[in-house]
């Protein structure tokens, strides 16, 4: 039986993670080299840990499926990073980013982990200047904030609209560092495709060399998945292509247990998707918000006209009119489901009707009152790239005409349950970044989830690995002919085998990818009813077994291919996206990026429902696709009180 | 919303030491908001649809900053459109320009061995980096961010460079292969911030010896890097470079270990 203990020390919250860190074992430098450490994923999370972990002195080995770990997803990320640091002498403090991320959070995040988040943010910006990252500066030579969705300080720091790429970059040169000094080794083009569990502990990875097709075993002390979110489940994500669950689903199926999946986020400004070929939806940085006004035709017959025609009182600004408070700047998971609700209601302003349900799905982000007010230049200071990007994918120049916006999935809140630790149900098995559930809750505010991921790896992973390695001291020695390690080999081998000889192979794994996506977008994604669900869990396990049955692959296993890759990852999204749909059939309330439409006020928000729903769903494989076992971990809120959001 | 039958020439080629050829493909209905990697998305499902093996090539983000993407399109590294990477070139571009045959290859270079297909092994990138395209500061040991303010110009300008996504498109359309472009950007990044001054001179020392090792070609001020570049990068890094390399062999000491 599985029991979760969070192991959150007592005490005042601001002192709890000095008093854990003093009362943590620690593993002296000499030691330090006897311990094998692998790193899946080389994003913030991972390329951060296995950079400071290296400087620790381990023997790091780290995994990417990318050809190099520069390139990781979390490049992606435009907007910025929040840090409580108070440059801007607007009322900001460790405690009230705290505050911030368990409200905007709904109240289903633990306390302690959110605490100690705040109070690390700090040192992410000291660290990241010193690695030479050139966030944006005032004139007067010190760093520039912005404010960010959700957020009344400006606390958020950023370099251009690039500020993922640069914080990736510089722990990438750290990394660099360490490969340079003999710490770490890197595994490019590598697939982590099995965990191996050798006497309840993890002990190691099965991996699939993407060049040569080998399947490798990789023996450790000790393994952490930085592997990133899962929202390719959707199919069409602002995800990068390659992005995918199997590392942290693999570890499912042994034993760790799988937190809130049905919290995704869904970003309310991406660009629309024109068309059935769609590879991927492009974000544009919801700091757009700050500047441009999001609106739509105020009757209906006005949406194909050019909006420039469009009078003032013509033009509805929902957000502004329904939440005069925050205005543009609502919290995510409101800004998306309003412009949902204004596209059901038939005022979307789309190129052309969605095919599936006629409805054209975009709303105008117009920067029209910010060019006169700021002037252009300014605007092209501030966003320059975006408005680039946008021109690039649409044709339109967004300085001229409004830009078209609609949301789409981004981030997943949900992953493989961890505690204060950042430990899984697996002893030796760890997660950091957006791999696990820990800090946001039900929603994640803007700019935090690159707070997250550089906390969990520069300061949290490569201390509590410390912790750990100081508690189990000597492992069992285990070596790559041990029965266990074969059988890891073998059992990947044999999956991919079922891969490459589907009994009726005809069909490309795209169109088993799209058929999911379209099933969780439509059932599962902004909002959610439990006949919809109810309709998804009828249709994702015939999906599963006519995939199976019928996926094509061609080529072999022995080699490079990239057909045979993204089978791997559809099969696994599949088993992921059932346990999503239970998970949200299940919670019987709506909180952050979950709203279940049965559980809204009268004015259609949120509505929580804390007697019976404060807390963490942790899901047990069980062997049975259609009956996993649910864990609770309760949430007890001793700072921040639940209360309703409310953004009026 | 306007489509068009294109003529595809692919370079097929099973791995680094088989003998590849184009391959002629047909590509219908390709539609002017497509990108061109959902072009050759497109193209893949309809070959495995009917047996055949797909064609391979790099891709990630698909929004123009991993730097994973690249190929050679009728001649220019990610295609006619500047400051764009492939997966962020439109098929209204080749539209416009009136293509209906495409030639597709790969980077070609010695110091890129190709994998597969239009796939490249880019890892001599990351040697350089190793070199010594890093400031050494230990975690937890920095000072506050704002104890050292640097004038806004000399950040915007180190952010210049520092906007490389190392996708190797100039060494693809440089007539020497040479990845000075590439890896002047690093130099100049972290040489202009005050907090890279320190090792200033072993960096640029280190990462120029570790560029010639890799087989790279020597810059011979084409600028054909600047133009294929998809983030713009100014040969101007390149020039600061030398200065730099020059100046450090002029006032390096006999303990700074140089790779060569």
């Amino acid at each position: 039986m599985i029991e979760l203990k969070s192991r959150e020390p007592a005490g005042p919250i601001e002192k709890r993670w000095t008093e854990h860190k003093a009362n943590s074992k620690l593993v002296a430098p000499h030691n330090r080299r006897r311990y094998q450490v692998i790193v899946v994923g080389t994003g913030l999370a991972g390329g951060a840990a296995a950079a400071t972990l290296g400087e620790l002195g381990y023997n790091v080995k780290a995994f990417c499926f990318q050809d190099s770990p520069r390139r990781a997803h979390s490049i992606a990320a435009q907007g910025g990073i929040n840090a409580a640091k108070n440059y801007q002498n607007d009322g900001d403090s460790v405690y009230r980013l705290f505050y911030d991320t368990v409200k905007g959070g709904d109240f289903r995040a633990r306390e302690s982990n959110v605490y100690r988040l705040a109070e690390l943010s700090i040192g992410i910006i000291d660290q990241a200047v010193a690695q030479g990252v050139p966030f944006a500066r005032e004139y007067g030579g010190l760093l520039a904030n912005r404010s960010f969705g959700g957020a009344q300080v400006s606390r958020t720091f950023y370099a251009r609209g690039q500020t993922g790429q640069q914080l990736l970059l510089g722990a990438y040169a750290s990394l660099n560092r360490q490969i340079e000094a003999g710490t770490v080794t890197m595994f490019p083009r590598q697939e982590m495709l099995d965990l191996i569990v050798y006497e309840g502990k993890a002990r190691g990875i099965v991996t699939r060399n993407l060049v040569t097709g080998r399947i490798e075993s990789h023996l450790a002390d000790v393994v952490i998945l930085a592997t990133g979110g899962y929202g390719n489940v959707f199919y069409l994500s602002t995800n990068a292509k390659g992005s995918n669950v199997t590392a942290a689903w693999r570890a499912h199926r042994h034993g760790a247990l799988f937190a809130n999946p049905c919290y995704t986020q869904i970003h309310p400004t991406c660009i629309p998707r024109s068309g059935e070929y769609q590879s991927k939806l492009t974000l544009m940085s919801e700091s757009l918000r700050n500047d441009g006004r999001v609106w739509v035709p105020r009757n209906a017959e006005d949406a194909t006209k050019d909006p420039s025609s469009i009078p003032e009182s013509d033009r509805y600004y929902y957000l502004e009119e329904r939440y005069p408070a925050f205005g543009n700047l609502v919290p995510r998971d409101v800004a998306s489901r309003n412009a949902m609700y204004v596209c059901n209601d038939g005022h979307g302003v789309a190129d052309a009707p969605d095919s599936a349900d006629g409805k054209r799905r975009a709303v105008y982000l117009d920067f029209a009152d910010a060019i006169g007010r700021l002037g252009e230049s300014t605007i092209r200071e501030r966003y320059g790239n975006l408005f680039e990007m946008y021109e690039r994918i649409t044709g339109v120049n967004p300085y001229q005409k409004p830009m078209k916006i609609y949301p789409a999935t981004h981030y997943t809140m949900g992953g493989l349950w961890v505690d204060y630790n950042l430990q899984t149900t697996i002893p030796g098995l760890f997660a950091g970044g957006e791999a696990n559930f820990s800090d946001h809750g039900a929603n994640r505010l803007g700019a935090s989830a690159l707070m997250q991921g550089l906390a969990d790896g520069y300061f949290v992973l490569p201390f509590t690995i410390g912790n750990y390695l100081g508690e189990v001291r000597n492992l069992e020695p285990l070596d790559e002919d041990d029965a266990v390690v074969r059988d890891a080999v073998r059992t990947v081998e044999e999956r991919l085998t079922r891969l490459v000889d589907a009994p009726d192979a005809k069909t490309p794994p795209e169109v088993f990818h799209r058929e999911l996506g379209n099933i969780i977008w439509s059932k599962c994604g902004m909002s959610r009813s439990g006949e919809g669900l109810r309709e998804a869990l009828e249709e994702i396990p015939k999906l599963r077994e006519r995939f199976h049955r019928e996926v094509r692959v061609m080529g072999s296993p022995g080699g490079m291919n990239q057909n045979l890759e993204r089978a791997g990852r559809v099969a696994d999204l599949i088993e992921l996206g059932e346990l999503m749909c239970i998970d949200a059939l299940t919670r019987e309330e709506s909180c952050g990026g979950h709203f279940r439409e049965e559980h809204q006020t009268g004015d259609g928000e949120a509505k929580r429902n804390d007697e019976e729903f404060s807390y963490v769903s942790a899901w047990e494989y069980t062997g049975d696709m259609a009956a996993p076992a649910l864990h609770k971990e309760d949430l007890t809120f001793e700072y921040v009180k639940p209360t309703m959001r409310s953004y009026k | 919303m306007e489509t068009r039958t294109l003529t595809l020439h692919v370079w097929r080629q099973n791995g680094p030491t088989g003998t590849g050829s184009f391959k002629t493909y047909e590509a219908k209905d390709v539609n002017e908001h497509m990108s061109f990697l959902e072009m050759l998305d497109d193209l893949n499902e309809k070959l495995i649809s009917r047996g055949e093996e797909e064609i391979t090539f790099d891709h990630d983000c698909r929004e123009g900053i991993c730097g994973a993407c690249g190929m050679v399109v009728n001649g220019y590294a990610h295609g006619p459109r500047e400051r764009t990477t492939t997966c962020q070139l439109h098929m209204r571009e080749v539209f416009k320009l009136g293509w209906t045959e495409v030639w597709i290859e790969p980077w070609r270079a010695k110091a890129f061995p190709l994998v597969k297909d239009l796939m490249v092994d880019r890892s001599a990138f990351d040697r350089i980096q190793h070199a010594g395209g890093y400031i050494s500061v230990r975690t937890g040991s920095a000072r506050d961010a704002n104890e050292t303010p640097i004038q806004k110009q000399i950040a915007d300008s180190a952010m210049d460079a520092a906007t490389c996504i190392g996708c190797g498109a100039c060494v693809a359309s440089c007539p020497n292969a040479s990845a000075s472009l590439f890896t002047s950007a690093k130099v100049g990044h972290l040489g202009t911030l005050p907090q890279g001054v320190p090792e200033r001179e072993i960096r640029v020392r280190n990462m120029v010896a570790q560029m010639d090792a890799e087989g790279f070609g020597s810059c011979t001020n084409h600028g054909e890097c600047e133009a294929a570049c998809p983030k713009g990068i100014s040969v101007d890094w390149i020039a600061r470079m030398n200065r730099e390399f020059v100046r450090a062999m002029v006032t390096a000491k006999d303990d700074v270990d140089a790779r060569d």
